[in-house]
């Protein structure tokens, strides 16, 4: 086991951050922590990383403990903080150099583990990182949390902010370092990124909704999803919420995902429903569940 | 009934010295529309928005938006619209009534229809009980819908949202949008700048930017259809990597 | 060792990236000393002055137009009474009012003294000093003449008294306040916001995070700001010596110990400036207002302690730049050594073993 936490609890003044946290993380797995803004992701992440301590609970890093050893957690893991946190003033290649030389290590001693990385940034190593693109910031704050060649790399938001483009070869970064035998945890706010780690556990307000793999969390989902689409969008929101037999109507992009209170639920019926409400080009159909709507029905 | 046109831009250009940051971008956006400006940074959305918003003088090119020039009208351009950040949007150690009541102040509202507006907006909202609150103490869903009502106070022609809603719970973001649609309902143009590909859906009509210039413009729909995949996102992955 | 390296070439970089504190580190120094320098001029040149002749005699008269006809002075008004003394003053272009007491002459004659009372305004101190100086000159110049042909002598006696500036300060005076300023500004301000710096960017996650320890932080990050003080204080020392002059009396090896010993005392304020402040902002604003406005105000640099109401000058003795600046005055103005000065330096050495106990007491090892 990776990582293992067990009963954790925080609070500050009068906020509770993280309510009763348990799970695990295996070794070798790459396991997103997903959640929006305020869930409790950063500081499960700094109790973890031994810059918090927790009100309860237990967790343990690499086989230590995140208090009693917490000199042990910091020389074994890696850490990427939700904001850019490298020397703005300093050069890509002073600032890799510096934390190579803070872990007792060189650049050329682990430079096969983030060659890929790092290469696609060598052609600015001359370049102040406050100089930096996002998407480049962003390779170099994984290199010189890797430098050290850590056994669990901690990922706070690491694809916020950051435009498609370049999350998708993070996401792609991630996955090679795994087949390294890194252990990886990510966390994001963005619901379409969970399909891409081997589990997930979804968050909010300090509580854990779900634990499992995201194929898993979606098959869990207790509904049938109807894509709604109709001329007017403002109507058809507010026709559906007047609908009594409505479970959830969410707008999702184009469409409205609805669910209806009935196992035996007849889109003609409806449709006849919205027509009566002076709506036109009314379609309904079936689609696939996604994780997002999960989060929505567990966080309900 | 054709619908009027309340921004229309024709080869905007802005150039910072060699560096050519806008280029010849040419577009219109529809009474009541929702439009997602969707782009990387760095891809020119910042510039171009702050050219529609008459903060930023265009290099070349022409631009009406709520019917003004913005070369010659710049100040009436900015009576007429809304904006509203993610990263600034509502003063923190202020309490929601002060919020309202001072961005109603600097938009000219009298002290009478500041008070009423505050009245209805407190009572919509349902921030009755926290009206006495700062700010600071309410959650991100509820600071973000207050700011998106506080930036529509003085009932604007165009509203300019900046990444409205990224890092908010689905459910909240689910709220938030359809406060956009009953707002775009009501006639006020939405005008979203963006690089969450996901609030692009939502979006009746979207433009992506490039480098510069405006690479494709259409509705969600279309574009994944021309683009032949099923989401916002990979239209831009296709897009941006050519 | 290679990572204590490391991490102090880190620092330069970040300091010598960064011109804004590279013109406080060593602009300020060179500005502070000049301005302080300069400002204070020795010459003087047809200065205003008002008399208050009470006798109006011969005699009076006679020393009038001496002074009156010196290139030093002009005499620009004749005042009636003492009450007009202050107004005259606070119109500024009046520098000095002498007084001849009633008789003067007479008195001069039956009892072979008179007064003259000289005032100065010495807001400009210097100013004030040299003005007595040179009427004192002139006073006695006439003496010698008027006692040259009569056998008793005549004695005329200049009272001065210095308004509203009770303590004579000179360019001298002023470096060890400037040096004491500068040492407290580079060393507190410049440590403190330089460790904030690092919370506020976030990088203080990333190296509590790592194998360097937090002492070794601390030490590589304050080991950059004892050489520049170093450099600092040699700068302002050499400054004083070959610009204005200034004699340094005493050991140059106990100005340097001792300097070091409030360098170090400086930068044990930053560090725990910085424990308890979360931004560069809010740590400058507390160097600023608990570090320099003390160090103004409070260390005897500009308002004499002595003359302080009694709170003020019981809370003047938490002030180490206090002690630092009697020490510097003792060293360079007096010459004297350590066996003079040993108390001073003993306080000095309790207060910064007090500061790096508490700041590593309250160093933190995790966020909270």
């Amino acid at each position: 086991m990776s990582i293992k936490i067990e009963h954790i609890s925080k609070s500050f003044e009068d906020v509770t951050a993280l309510k009763d946290i348990s799970f695990e993380v295996n070794e070798g797995e790459l396991f997103g922590l997903i959640g929006p803004d305020g869930a409790g992701k950063t500081t499960l992440f700094r109790i973890l990383t031994t810059l918090l301590i927790a009100d309860n609970g237990s967790a343990t890093v690499a086989g230590y403990d995140a208090v009693n050893n917490y000199k042990d957690i910091r020389n074994h893991v890696g850490y990427m903080p939700g904001r850019f946190s490298l020397y703005q003033d300093l050069t890509v290649e002073e600032n890799l150099e510096f934390f190579a030389t803070i872990f007792g290590t060189t650049i050329e001693e682990n430079y096969d583990l983030i060659k890929d990385i790092y290469v696609q940034i060598e052609p600015f190593k001359k370049r102040r990182a406050g100089k930096l693109s996002g998407g480049m910031k962003q390779k170099l704050a994984l290199s010189c949390a890797l430098i050290h060649k850590p056994k669990v790399l901690f990922l706070d938001e690491p694809t916020t902010g950051v435009d498609p483009v370049s999350r998708k070869e993070f996401w792609e970064m991630l996955k090679r370092l795994q087949q390294k035998g890194i252990t990886i945890l990510v966390s994001t706010p963005y619901m379409d990124e969970a399909a891409l780690c081997d589990r997930i556990a979804l968050i909010q307000d300090g509580k854990i909704l779900e634990i499992d793999t995201p194929q898993e969390i979606v098959k869990h989902y207790p509904k049938k999803i109807y894509d709604i689409k109709a001329d007017k969008m403002y109507e058809l929101i507010l026709s559906l919420n007047t609908y009594e037999h409505n479970h959830s109507v969410y707008p999702f992009g184009e469409f409205v995902h609805y669910t209806d209170q009935r196992d035996d639920f007849n889109p003609t019926e409806l449709i006849q429903f919205l027509e009566d409400k002076g709506l036109e080009n009314i379609s309904i159909q079936p689609t696939e569940v996604t994780i997002e709507d999960t989060f929505m029905e567990l966080a309900r | 009934m054709k619908k009027t046109n309340v921004i229309k831009a024709e080869n905007l250009t802005k150039m910072f010295g060699e560096f050519t940051a806008v280029n010849a971008i040419s577009f219109d956006v529809k009474k009541g529309e929702i439009f997602g400006f969707l782009g990387a940074n760095g891809a020119g959305k910042t510039t171009a928005m702050k050219m529609l918003i008459g903060i930023s003088t265009p290099t070349s090119g022409k631009a009406e938006v709520a019917g003004f020039d913005v070369y010659k009208n710049a100040e009436n351009i900015k009576k007429n619209i809304g904006y509203m950040s993610q990263k600034f949007a509502l003063y923190d150690d202020l309490t929601v009534k002060e919020n309202i009541t001072f961005f109603g102040g600097i938009y000219g509202l009298s002290r009478t229809q500041i008070k009423e507006k505050r009245t209805t907006l407190i009572n919509e909202l349902g921030l009755q009980e926290v009206s006495n609150e700062l700010v600071s103490s309410l959650p991100l869903g509820w600071k973000q819908k207050l700011a998106f009502s506080v930036a529509l106070l003085h009932d604007p022609k165009i509203i300019f949202l900046d990444e409205p809603t990224g890092g908010v719970d689905p459910i909240t973001r689910r709220q938030f949008w359809e406060m956009i649609y009953k707002t775009a309902h009501n006639g006020t143009t939405v005008f979203v700048t963006t690089h969450y590909m996901d609030e692009a859906e939502y979006c009746d009509r979207v433009s992506i930017m490039v480098d510069g210039k405006i690479e494709a413009l259409d509705t969600p729909k279309e574009l994944k259809k021309q683009f032949k995949v099923d989401s916002m996102n990979d239209v831009f992955l296709k897009l941006a990597r050519g | 060792m290679k990572r204590f390296i490391g991490f102090i070439k880190k620092e330069f970089y970040h300091i010598f990236r960064d011109r804004r504190s590279l013109f406080i580190l060593f602009g300020m120094p060179i500005a502070q000393i000049m301005l302080f320098g300069f400002a204070i001029t020795n010459e003087i040149n047809n200065v205003d002055i008002a008399i208050l002749d009470k006798s109006k005699d011969a005699t009076t008269k006679e020393i009038v137009n001496k002074i009156s006809s010196s290139k030093y002075f002009s005499n620009r008004e004749a005042i009636e009474n003492e009450a007009e003394i202050a107004s005259v003053f606070k119109k500024g272009k009046i520098k000095a009012i002498l007084i001849f007491e009633n008789d003067f002459n007479k008195k001069l004659i039956k009892e072979q003294r008179a007064t003259i009372q000289i005032i100065t305004d010495a807001t400009d101190p210097n100013t004030a000093n040299t003005i007595s100086n040179f009427i004192n000159s002139i006073l006695q110049k006439y003496q010698q003449e008027i006692n040259k042909d009569i056998k008793i002598v005549y004695q005329i006696i200049p009272q001065t008294q210095m308004a509203y500036n009770a303590e004579l300060k000179s360019v001298f005076m002023f470096v060890p306040g400037v040096m004491t300023i500068i040492l407290m500004l580079v060393s507190a301000m410049m440590t403190s916001i330089s460790i904030t710096k690092e919370k506020e960017l976030g990088t203080m996650e990333i190296l509590l995070v790592s194998p360097i320890r937090p002492f070794q932080v601390i030490i590589g990050k304050v080991f950059p700001y004892i050489f520049l003080s170093v450099i600092n204080a040699i700068v302002i020392i050499v400054l004083s010596i070959f610009i204005f002059k200034m004699p340094v009396r005493g050991s140059l090896f106990l100005l340097g110990a001792e300097s070091i010993l409030f360098i170090i005392n400086a930068l044990s304020l930053g560090i725990l400036i910085s424990t308890i402040s979360e931004t560069q902002q809010t740590a400058m604003m507390i160097s600023l207002m608990g570090l320099m406005l003390p160090v103004i105000l409070l260390s005897g640099f500009i308002f004499p302690i002595a003359s302080m109401p009694l709170p003020l000058q019981v809370i003047s003795n938490v002030i180490p730049a206090k002690w630092f600046i009697i020490i510097l005055k003792g060293i360079m103005l007096k010459g004297i050594g350590i066996t003079l000065v040993w108390k001073e330096t003993l306080i000095l050495l309790g207060m910064t073993v007090f500061f790096i106990a508490l700041s590593i007491k309250k160093y933190k090892i995790r966020l909270e």
